[in-house]
């Protein structure tokens, strides 16, 4: 799904962020990134949003060579990437609806179909209701939330998250990665740049450490059953059930 | 389509309503497009007005012919039945030598002079007034080349001097206001492109999330290319508005010289016509420094 082969990033300032990184990300995996700030972590995500362009080596990015899209491609090559930002990112002057709908009505999408999208992604991270809310009315927990619903209402097949629990305490972090875990569990493929060390722990998946721009640790995937889940929290049969996610098929008529 | 459809016209109505929210900035721009668009529109005004005032001038513009001596009547009257033919001439009159001198007693007063003389001496003539939609310049002189032409004609006789000086006059004043309607053009332009440009700066974070979730340079640019209609409509009617005040201010004086010379001239506001025009070239203006302003200074917006 995301294959860094032999990558190189240097900026204009003559900073080299990343040197000779290769790396591969398959289709439905969910991988930590991780590293001291200044390792590449967020100049990796940027590469994969097109955001940045490599300086030398190849990407492939859900099938495009990120060398042969034209900077006229780039918006309908970031459509297929939900991404999610430590700062969220949110439009203050709309409301959480239009936050959300916003990558849908820059697809084009229908007012009917927009409104049922929205509501579906806003109850997959629990704010359904809120919708008429203006982000600065909610926490920032709930905000990183709204953050969220945006990245993956348009359906992406790759969601990137640039330190997503920077801002937030050890609870709603892990709410947080319950949400990306979800999104994961239907085939979403998920990269996730942190360096919480708390989160790390509870969450053992795939690890790619970086240090001064190149993959110093790859670990594989701990086994699914030690993903430890707190009481109280919604049971995962529920939470896992791919018909529920983003209102696909869950009995709600066109 | 149809989604096509609703959402721009959201974003018309959106854009609108942002500039509604900046009241006291968005007034400023439309009234100074507004006043930069009544300039040409109320010297359009003075030379259609000038127009119509002179409107009566070609009924001036007879054309005199004299015949040959001697010269038949009968051979007068078919070259008068042969003009007559022509279709861009309104109406002729015969003058025969004899209803001339008959005239000419009558009028000068030197009627024991002229029955002093065995002949007349005055030719057969024929005033020749040409239909009011060729009574341009170029054509009087053509018609007066034609007629000159004609066998027995001796003289033709038009008075062009000064329909000339008038059309040249006018015609200089109209280049004038369309030089002058260029430069005001280019005004309204660097207003609008400068208005939206401010704008784009303070929605700079905006434009940046956009561009992150995928939204192309159109997309960002639709709202602004908005604003600028909104402000072209703004401005052709704070336009139109000073332009209707004008001609109220000015109908009583007018009136007043009107009926000094007898005239039953009134001064005319703006037409549907012309308004339309108006109104065309504010949203087009508006339309257009937005355009420019927006495609140079969106460019420069990229997520970092």
């Amino acid at each position: 799904m995301i294959h860094f082969e032999h990558i190189y990033k240097r900026y204009p300032n003559g900073r080299e962020a990343l040197s000779d990184l290769s790396l591969e990300i398959a289709a439905g995996e969910i991988a930590f990134l991780t590293g001291h700030s200044g390792a590449g972590k967020s100049s990796l995500l940027k590469l994969i949003a097109l955001i940045e362009r490599p300086t030398r080596g190849q990407l492939i990015v859900n099938g495009h060579n990120v060398a042969a899209v034209s900077s006229s491609k780039v918006p309908a090559f970031r459509r297929q990437i939900g991404m999610v930002f430590q700062d969220h990112k949110l439009l203050h002057d709309r409301t959480i609806f239009d936050n959300v709908a916003l990558p849908l009505i820059i697809a084009g999408i229908g007012a009917k179909e927009i409104g049922k999208r929205v509501r579906a992604a806003l109850d997959q991270v629990g704010l359904l209701g809120r919708e008429q809310s203006l982000p600065l009315e909610l926490s920032t927990g709930e905000q990183q939330r709204v953050g969220i619903a945006r990245a993956v209402v348009s359906k992406p097949a790759i969601l990137i998250a640039d330190e997503p629990t920077g801002n937030l305490d050890p609870d709603l972090s892990v709410e947080v990665m319950n949400i990306f875990r979800r999104f994961n569990e239907v085939g979403v493929t998920v990269l996730i740049a942190s360096h919480d060390v708390y989160l790390l722990e509870r969450f053992p998946v795939r690890r790619v450490r970086l240090e001064a721009g190149r993959i110093v640790d790859s670990t594989a995937a701990a086994p699914a059953g030690k993903i430890t889940t707190k009481p109280g929290e919604r049971p995962e049969a529920q939470l896992l059930d791919p018909g529920k996610l983003l209102g696909l098929g869950d009995g709600v008529s066109p | 389509m149809s989604a096509w459809i609703t959402r721009h016209l959201q974003t018309l109505i959106g854009a609108l309503g942002r500039l509604s929210q900046q009241k006291l900035a968005t007034l400023l721009t439309i009234m100074v497009i507004g006043i930069a668009l009544a300039l040409p529109a109320c010297l359009h005004l003075f030379i259609a007005n000038a127009r119509i005032a002179t409107g009566n001038w070609n009924q001036a513009l007879d054309i005199s012919v004299y015949m040959k001596m001697p010269t038949s009547v009968d051979e007068a009257k078919r070259l008068a039945g042969r003009l007559r033919q022509r279709r861009d001439v309104a109406s002729v009159q015969l003058v025969t030598s004899d209803d001339a001198l008959k005239e000419f007693r009558r009028d000068s007063g030197f009627g024991a002079a002229i029955d002093a003389l065995t002949d007349n001496p005055l030719p057969h003539a024929v005033v020749v007034r040409p239909k009011a939609e060729y009574a341009t310049a170029a054509h009087l002189e053509e018609l007066a080349d034609d007629i000159r032409a004609l066998p027995g004609v001796e003289i033709v006789q038009l008075d062009i001097a000064w329909v000339n000086r008038l059309n040249a006059i006018l015609e200089a004043i109209r280049r004038g206001v369309l030089l002058a309607a260029a430069l005001l053009a280019l005004g309204v332009m660097a207003v609008v492109g400068n208005t939206i440009r401010l704008d784009i700066q303070s929605r700079r974070q905006e434009i940046e999330v956009t561009k992150l979730v995928g939204g192309s340079n159109a997309f960002v640019r639709r709202p602004f290319l908005y604003s600028g209609v909104w402000y072209g409509v703004g401005g052709a009617m704070v336009a139109w508005l000073l332009s209707a005040v004008v001609v109220g201010v000015l109908r009583t004086p007018i009136d007043r010289i009107a009926g000094l010379y007898g005239s039953s001239f009134e001064i005319h506001g703006l037409d549907w016509r012309a308004t339309l025009v108006l109104a065309g070239t504010a949203v087009a203006l508006g339309w257009l420094g937005s355009y420019i302003s927006a495609s140079r200074h969106l460019r420069d917006i990229e997520p970092s």
